[in-house]
């Protein structure tokens, strides 16, 4: 399927869940989603015989100017189509709901979005910091990080 | 002559404690910096809990502030056991966004280097994989056949491991002018020790009580854990990025897709994982064959096309390749300036890792080392 079948399909059946579709030569082509129901969403993707996406390639944090963005990279081994999904977030605020049960492999990579940027992934079974100390402050990904200068009264050489 | 008593004990009422035991950080099992926290029931695993990030140092991070060509050297620290492997998808991705056209000679080397640097991956886990089981024998004599490789990569490069070969727009320095000649006698010795390994260690009886009917992945579960590469072959899925989304010339190469069969134990055991491993060197090796008979004798210039200013226009693109581990994907966000927005690396070990305590619960804990051993996975590439 392309995507912007993918986009048409989900576009009737969730109506203004479903944002905008990108899809230029610049990019590849990706879904900007409303974060509500995005567990729907998904499960709708994988089980949907026309979309089988059974594959989560990917799943990342973006810290763009004005928000919070989760990327969801979806791959069907299936049907050998590819779709980018979107989620954008406020940032006072950042949470949404957790696609661990739809697929295992966001489990990890929800962690380390939090980790990275402080995303809140709700209902995640075990939503703790994976690649940084689990009493690390701050969030490194966000482009207004500033390093600490000390951890544990050790300096910090850079 | 005392009379035979046979003691009979109902080991379910046998009072047991569970208990939380830690394996590593430092543990010559775990083949690098990672802390397993074991639960144990006397001696069989009841849950796993994978602690990781011991050798995190912000790649991600890092890259923001570097350009575009100075990520390839940091590229090659994330899976050190196969840098060429790694810089592959970032500088097809780089292609792609900036509209360069690399010529098929250049593709011609990549791919040799990329199977060969696969070779090399592969006898290093096996040979690993075979030390875990406590086979010492074949550990050298492949250790022995990866120097050949790691020389001529050394002839190309300059480095033994960690090469910044792959350039965006082309190459850093072209083959070695003996680069056909070595890499068929390569390939003659790979093929010579690994029919040596297949009778000393994959067909011995120890070895093979030992990996099969272990740590079991059925293909379902290792599709929905996103695991890829022998891992997701050896439970029987045929998945290989090379033939599923051709990049570079693969679409035109005759190779097969090795997936594990269930020969010896179960479908998706630790042995399957391992055979898979075995067999694609042999694949890589008829895929060197053909790049060597089809490749033009007279050199070119390697760096024609390699821009001065690396400055993509604004985009974003999600690049990724079979690499001998699996699907490693570099997610390039660019804002036209000359460092990356944003740097993504899909670690393909990380995900790999993540199954782990999936299939690990219920078996002893010399089996988690085995397991653990089949999963293959390098703890740079994991903390990156």
């Amino acid at each position: 399927m392309t995507a912007n079948e993918i986009y048409e399909k989900l576009k009737s059946e969730f109506g203004d869940e479903i944002i905008s579709l990108t899809e230029d030569a610049a990019n590849e082509a990706f879904i900007v989603v409303k974060p509500q129901r995005i567990v729907e969403i998904c499960l709708v993707l994988r089980d949907d015989p026309n979309f089988k996406f059974d594959y989560m390639a990917n799943l990342t944090g973006m810290d763009y100017p004005n928000n919070l963005t989760v990327v969801y990279h979806l791959y069907s081994i299936p049907l050998n189509h590819r779709i980018v999904l979107k989620v954008e977030l406020n940032k006072e605020n950042p949470s949404v709901e957790s696609v661990e049960k739809v697929w295992k492999t966001a489990n990890w990579h929800e962690r380390e979005a939090y980790d990275m940027f402080g995303i809140i992934f709700e209902n995640h079974p075990f939503l703790v910091r994976i690649l940084t100390p689990y009493d690390w402050e701050g969030h490194p990904l966000r482009k207004d990080y500033k390093e600490p200068e000390t951890y544990h009264g050790v300096k910090i050489a850079y | 002559m005392t009379e035979k008593r046979i003691i009979d004990v109902d080991y379910s009422q046998v009072d047991t404690e569970r208990m939380r035991i830690n394996m590593g950080p430092q543990h010559p099992s775990t083949h690098g910096v990672l802390r397993l926290e074991v639960e144990v029931d006397g001696e069989i695993v009841t849950d796993v809990v994978p602690h990781i990030g011991y050798l995190h140092r912000c790649f991600e991070k890092a890259c923001e502030k570097m350009s575009y060509p100075q990520v390839i050297p940091f590229i090659d620290r994330m899976d050190y056991i196969a840098s060429m492997n790694n810089e592959l998808p970032y500088v097809v991705g780089m292609e792609k966004l900036m509209g360069i056209n690399v010529p098929d000679r250049i593709q011609l080397i990549r791919m040799a280097f990329a199977e060969l640097n696969r070779i090399a991956n592969h006898q290093l886990a096996v040979a690993t994989f075979g030390l875990d089981a406590g086979a010492f024998t074949p550990f050298l004599y492949l250790f022995r056949d990866r120097e050949m490789i790691l020389n001529l990569f050394e002839k190309a490069s300059g480095g033994r491991l960690l090469y910044n070969y792959f350039w965006i727009g082309g190459l850093m320095h072209d083959v070695p002018p003996t680069f056909k000649q070595e890499c068929l006698n390569i390939i003659s010795t790979v093929r010579k020790t690994n029919e040596e390994v297949m009778n000393l260690l994959i067909g011995n009886s120890i070895f093979i009580e030992r990996t099969i009917n272990v740590g079991i992945l059925p293909a379902d579960v290792a599709v929905n854990f996103g695991v890829s590469g022998p891992v997701l072959r050896g439970s029987g899925l045929n998945y290989d990025l090379r033939r599923s989304e051709p990049y570079l010339l693969y679409d035109k190469f005759d190779f097969d897709v090795v997936v594990g069969k269930g020969e010896m134990g179960t479908l998706g055991d630790c042995w399957d994982r391992n055979i898979v491993r075995m067999r694609e060197m042999e694949e890589s090796c008829k895929i060197i064959e053909q790049i060597i008979a089809n490749f033009p004798d007279e050199s070119s210039d390697v760096r024609a096309l390699v821009p001065r200013r690396v400055k993509p226009p604004k985009g974003e693109i999600y690049s990724k390749a079979e690499n001998p581990k699996g699907e490693l994907g570099f997610y390039i966000v660019s804002d036209g300036t000359v460092n990356p927005y944003r740097m993504r690396a899909r670690a393909t070990s990380f995900v790999n890792l993540s199954v782990l305590p999936e299939i690990s619960k219920g078996y002893m804990i010399a089996d988690l080392i085995m397991i653990l051993g089949s999963l293959d996975i390098v703890l740079g590439e994991i903390d990156r």
